[in-house]
């Protein structure tokens, strides 16, 4: 059971893994499998370079319809493309929160006004965006968020912080959830505002991970300006908007991870099989285990492009639980197969080797995006119809 | 479910004869419907989600796969429009007292006798063997060892020197049963494909069987699911209906993701069956593994969201958690078949 591509879709796959092969053994080499998770804070410029590369090759927001730019290529293509990224070790995409998140919230609440003002340098990958939506007391609960937006003359002047905002650091822009409206039910009084980070009223310190880098920052707004018109959805209308763009947030990229896990995977019954440990029954249990994980990983994606439009489906509802437990569980495999070597560094002060900089940045993956509680909340009340825990 | 037959005939005549379940997958040139692999899947689910007791399970997954993988014309010509139609329940002979899965674990020996054979064991844990017409025999001749020599053998139910007995089991909606082959007598024509090649036949047919059954598996967990979750959503404790609890909520959301990942497991695995693809011993195994751990997973946790009344006779969800035990042994436990996987991955 594979994806069933058509002629074109087929034609479709060949040019883009001979444009992505030309580039990544050419011009752009060097940045074959940089700037991953746990390293996403290395070779920035370049990879601002890259995003632009394929804006002006028109492999940037391939999903979008085509009249924002982009190609209208269906879920399936997406999936190809993705997939076909990861073979080609392309580098961690700098622009993915303007083209998988912010990109498709404009274009489903934005006025045309701001459709014709962001979404053109989206696609080029001339604008870096970073989601501003996480502070101290609103993680899970994000209806809490606290920073302040006041309307003065033409401008919003924004007070407040936001934290866990990855990319923060290089990002032009930000799509920032603001209170507008103090005395409203929580829900009721927020607006999502779009704020440029190049300004005197916002400060951005980035916060080192566990892993020793810095893919993400607390970012301080101490009078930071926004355009009045720059509210998407209308103002009070921010938590919807937000709902919207966590909904985005899933399908096509799937595909493409999987490739991702399956290299890891390899590498890890490689170790497996070097050290010896592949001959232990406990450790062959465990890596059949994986195996078999990684196998319906694929099934499930399949079966989820399949079901494509219809909303809500069981397998886009398990998705991030099912990949994030996985991954976690493989990165203590990879250490446990290690054994005491596993401690051992590439270097001084602290040099992590890949394999250490994917275990420790696997316990990042089920808490962000919705952690695995949350995910588990969304099952049980909108796949099961359990009733809604008391707020 | 409660007599030693262990299925109502009625229910059997109604499922083969109206309904044709059991021509589903026999092709058309002997009275069956020449569905596919796929086509069994959801049939298999709802038997699982009703926890059918019938030889079902024995009869297709086993016995009229051993036949159409290796049948010679005559014996299918014999055979298969009895399956088929209801009238012959067949299953597979492999298991013994040693519990082993593989090869060594077939002791019983066969030896020429004439122009036919003779066979002499003791045969254990043979799915629906006391009632079953048609028994398939996995016998070795003396002094062979592994896989080596091992040979399958068609015998009648009540061919003689063949003593059965059902095997009172802990889950009452499957039957086992021990058989005796005391020096039987069977012709030339009982060969079931070539001799001493058996046990490729016999893991083929079995990896078809476990297949099926972890599409049964599949539906029975997901019954676990929807009455945990009907449950949760009537029961009130605190003046709330305990799924708005998270510790209720999140132990069905686990089930849910298991539940649909056994589907898929499951469903690739049809697919290969369907297609005769590469890969079948793997996803067979794979399938099996994951679905037997889903299937208990489930069960236990029914009992556990139900709380007392799930403890009780009263209540159904005992006869899942049993059903899932024998389940998760019944050919090759998810350790055996995790093992499987890890030789396939050249581990």
């Amino acid at each position: 059971m594979e994806i069933q591509l058509s002629k074109e879709e087929e034609a479709f796959r060949q040019e883009a893994r001979a444009w992505l092969q030309e580039q990544l053994n050419g011009p752009f080499e060097d940045l074959q499998g940089r700037g991953a998770s746990g390293d996403q804070d290395t070779y920035v410029e370049e990879r601002v370079a890259w995003g632009k590369a394929m804006g002006a090759a028109g492999w940037n927001c391939i999903g979008w319809p085509k009249e924002f730019g982009g190609r209208a290529c269906s879920i399936k293509e997406e999936a190809v493309f993705n997939e076909e990224y990861v073979r080609a070790n392309g580098p961690g995409n700098v622009g993915h929160i303007g083209e998988t998140l912010l990109g498709p919230t404009l274009i489903h609440f934005g006025s045309p006004e701001q459709q014709e003002r962001f979404l053109p340098p989206i696609v080029s990958g001339e604008e870096i965006w970073c989601q501003g939506y996480s502070e101290p007391g609103a993680g899970s609960d994000l209806a809490n968020v606290q920073t302040k937006a006041t309307l003065v003359g033409d401008e919003w002047i924004i007070e407040g912080q936001k934290i866990w905002t990855s990319g923060a650091q290089y990002s032009d822009w930000c799509f920032v959830l603001c209170r507008t409206d103090a005395d409203a039910p929580k829900h009721r009084g927020i607006s999502c505002i779009l704020v440029p980070m190049k300004q005197d009223g916002i400060d951005v310190r980035p916060i080192k991970q566990m892993g020793g880098s810095s893919e993400f920052a607390e970012v301080f707004f101490d009078g930071a300006k926004a355009q009045k018109d720059h509210v998407v959805g209308g103002i009070n209308n921010g938590w919807k908007v937000a709902m919207g763009t966590l909904a985005f947030e899933r399908g096509a990229s799937t595909l493409g991870q999987q490739y991702l896990f399956q290299k890891e995977f390899e590498q890890v019954v490689a170790v497996a099989k070097e050290s010896g440990a592949a001959k232990d029954p406990i450790f062959r249990q465990r890596i059949a285990h994986a195996a078999i994980g990684l196998k319906i990983m694929r099934v499930n994606a399949l079966r989820m492009l399949e079901h494509e439009g219809a909303d809500l489906n069981r397998e886009a509802l398990i998705s991030k639980l099912y990949w994030s437990n996985w991954h976690r569980d493989l990165g203590k495999l990879a250490m446990d197969l290690l054994g005491p070597e596993a401690e051992l560094l590439d270097g001084a002060p602290y040099e992590l080797t890949a394999m250490q900089k994917w275990y420790l940045f696997s316990r990042a993956d089920t808490i962000y995006a919705g952690s695995n509680q949350i995910q588990r909340n969304i099952i049980g009340e909108r796949g099961l119809g359990l009733p809604k825990e008391p707020r | 479910m409660e007599t030693e037959r262990g299925y109502d005939p009625a229910t059997w005549a109604q499922l083969s004869e109206e309904l044709a379940w059991t021509a589903l997958t026999i092709p058309e040139e002997y009275g069956g419907l020449g569905m596919s692999y796929l086509d069994l899947h959801p049939l298999m689910e709802e038997i699982g989600r009703a926890l059918l007791c019938a030889p079902f399970l024995s009869t297709i997954g086993l016995g009229a796969n051993a036949l159409l993988l290796s049948g010679s014309e005559a014996q299918k010509e014999r055979h298969l429009p009895g399956i088929a139609a209801g009238a012959t329940r067949a299953t597979l002979a492999f298991a013994e007292k040693n519990k082993r899965m593989d090869a060594v674990g077939v002791e019983a020996i066969y030896a020429r006798n004439g122009s036919g054979y003779m066979l002499r064991g003791d045969k254990s844990y043979v799915l629906d063997g006391h009632t079953a017409d048609l028994l398939i025999v996995a016998a070795r001749p003396e002094g062979s060892t592994g896989a080596e020599g091992v040979s399958l053998f068609l015998v009648p139910g009540d061919a003689e020197g063949v003593k059965r007995a059902w095997l009172p089991s802990m889950d009452q909606t499957r039957r086992l049963a021990s058989v005796e082959l005391r020096d039987v007598i069977v012709s030339d024509e009982a060969l079931l494909g070539d001799e001493g090649r058996g046990w490729g036949l016999c893991e083929r047919t079995l990896d078809l069987a476990r297949i099926a059954l972890a599409a049964e598996q599949v539906g029975a967990a997901e019954m676990c699911l929807e009455m945990s979750v009907e449950y949760a959503k009537v029961r009130k404790q605190f003046d709330r209906p305990i799924g708005s609890f998270q510790s209720i909520k999140h132990m069905c959301a686990d089930m849910l993701m298991l539940v649909e990942s056994a589907r898929s497991a499951a469903f690739y695995a049809s697919a290969l069956a369907t297609q005769d693809g590469d890969g079948l011993e793997e996803a067979a195994a794979s399938a099996k593994a994951y679905c037997s751990d889903t299937f208990f997973h489930c069960a236990a946790e029914t009992i556990q969201i139900h709380g007392g009344i799930g403890f009780t006779w009263e209540h159904p969800a005992h006869l899942y958690f049993k059903r899932a035990k024998a389940a998760e042994n019944l050919f090759g436990d998810p350790a055996f078949h995790r093992e499987r996987v890890a030789k396939q991955m050249g581990l």
